[in-house]
């Protein structure tokens, strides 16, 4: 048997904008044990629940993660107005699905682009970050924000769109299908990244279901969950369906991301349709007393929000559980017997969001 | 300042950030903001840093990293802090794990302010940073080595002034 060396991965990394840290365990250049380390994002912010309003509190959740906020401030809003028992209007309620789709139209752009670039596809990167300034910019023109919109409140929406805006967004939407098909004939075809990525990092579907993989890592294995079909927001009154992959490869978490972007773009366009006429919000009176797990479909997977009051103004507990750390332990798995050179690939195929994970 | 002498390259760490700072940064170097034309290119590598951009503030789990590529990069180097939580601590100021703003830590030039910071007002940060290289590096200053002693001072002013 050969000698083994530790080598370490990160938590200052080229290929992470983020710090994760990785104890590699290496028998020549095969990878064959994993030991993660985190905590270099740990805040706390669970805890200020006892410092700040339930109310003003939509703000920290919406600061878990800079790329899932709207869907974080989202999630924790939909428990509080469980507990309340509150009909937040209609209107609302598909503007919260435009937004959310958006999002993840981002973060898969976001994605894309760090993908490549960990490829060393530089170029691509490029492209994908080009493409995703126009959903910021309409982000931006709809919420006032670029990444952390604050638009969400307990009882509905702070801003409303009006119905040519909309229009404008569909268009402009439809307007960059050809441009996202571009890109994702290069993820979907190109000769060196299939190289990259066919056969690379499997996980089966038994591992993924028991290890627990969430979202597009678990879609990329067959498993079929999507929480977007338990028909929160306005997602009950939409036709779409998750798009599954089965091989579970590098390839095929990557594939489903590239398709989910168009499953998005449909969303929006079904939601502009749709989308009645009302009130963006609801006067709110009194405090949540009682418990609720809030989930919803963050780009990474599902994210679940535990929020327990207990009639007053601050919230007794609020606890988080983000698709990245249940997507960790997936991670360990397939990076045991992976080639050191394939590291940072097939972490990022799980699409680590550390900000997310240890909150 | 009316042109650049140097290419300046920059390192960015993410300390304890929600990542809204960090993808700002990674936006200001595609190609709608391109940081590129000013010459910067952001590395991976502390020792052919000149720049550091630090987004985020100081928790016990990063303190040591970011004392290591402080005290990794060559003089002159310039530290720009990206966001209000890298400024004081922001929103987050007042949970159990921070110590408050980047300066608690390393000596800061820029502050950027912002959640999360634009590109633009990043962007601008960073060029005021230049102007403060340029200055350094003409009269020859010399940062000090952040040490685990300071920081135990710093700590303990940190609480002090959360008090």
């Amino acid at each position: 048997m050969s000698k083994q060396i530790t080598v370490p991965f990160g938590p200052q990394h080229p290929v992470l904008p983020e710090p994760l840290h990785l104890d590699l365990v290496l028998e020549d250049e095969k990878v064959v044990d994993v030991i993660p380390t985190i905590g270099y994002v740990h805040r706390g912010l669970e805890k200020l629940v006892e410092k700040r309003e339930f109310t003003e509190y939509v703000f920290i959740a919406e600061r878990i993660c800079g790329i899932c906020s709207f869907i974080h401030s989202q999630t924790y809003v939909q428990g509080i107005e469980q507990i309340m028992g509150l009909e937040v209007p209609e209107r609302a309620q598909y503007l919260r699905t435009i937004w959310s789709e958006y999002s993840r139209l981002h973060s898969h752009l976001l994605w894309l682009g760090l993908f490549a670039d960990s490829m060393g596809f530089e170029s691509v990167f490029m492209n994908a970050w080009r493409l995703r300034e126009h959903i910021l910019d309409d982000l931006e023109a709809t919420t006032g924000g670029r990444v952390i919109q604050g638009v969400c409140k307990v009882g509905g929406v702070r801003r409303d769109i009006s119905p040519e805006k909309l229009d404008e967004m569909v268009r402009g939407l439809k307007g960059m299908e050809h441009e996202l098909q571009d890109l994702s004939k290069v993820f979907l075809h190109d000769n060196s990244i299939q190289h990259r990525l066919r056969g690379i990092g499997v996980l089966s579907k038994e591992d993924a279901y028991q290890l627990g993989a969430v979202g597009p890592s678990a879609r990329g294995s067959g498993v079929a969950i999507d929480i977007r079909e338990t028909g929160y927001a306005a997602f009950g009154k939409i036709n779409f369906k998750p798009v599954v992959e089965y091989e579970g490869d590098c390839y095929a978490r990557c594939a489903v991301r590239v398709k989910e972007m168009f499953t998005s773009i449909d969303i929006i366009e079904q939601c502009a349709k749709k989308i009645p006429d009302g009130p963006v919000d609801m006067k709110v009176t009194g405090a949540p007393d009682g418990e609720y797990f809030s989930r919803a479909e963050q780009p990474r997977g599902e994210v679940i929000h535990y929020i327990k009051g207990n009639g007053k103004k601050n919230l007794v507990r609020h606890r988080v559980r983000t698709p990245t750390f249940t997507n960790i332990p997936p991670l360990v798995t397939l990076l045991k017997g992976c080639d050191l050179a394939d590291v940072p690939v097939i972490v990022l195929t799980i699409d680590p969001c550390i900000g997310c994970a240890e909150r | 300042m009316t042109y650049l002498a140097k290419s300046p390259w920059i390192i960015h760490y993410d300390a304890s950030s929600c990542n809204g700072c960090d993808i700002e940064i990674l936006a200001c170097l595609t190609p709608m903001y391109d940081v590129e034309r000013f010459g910067i290119i952001n590395t991976g590598n502390p020792k052919h840093a000149d720049i550091f951009v630090v987004t985020g503030s100081i928790n016990e789990a990063n303190r040591e990293v970011i004392q290591n590529i402080y005290n990794q990069m060559p003089d002159p180097k310039v530290v720009v802090a990206v966001g209000i939580c890298a400024c004081s601590g922001g929103v987050f100021r007042e949970c159990y794990n921070i110590a408050g703003g980047i300066d608690k830590l390393i000596p800061v030039d820029v502050y950027v302010p912002g959640c999360a910071a634009r590109p633009e007002s990043i962007i601008d940060g960073i060029v005021t940073a230049l102007g403060v290289l340029e200055e350094k590096r003409k009269n020859r200053v010399s940062s000090p080595m952040v040490t685990d002693h300071d920081h135990k001072a710093h700590h303990k002013h940190a609480e002090g002034g959360a008090q």
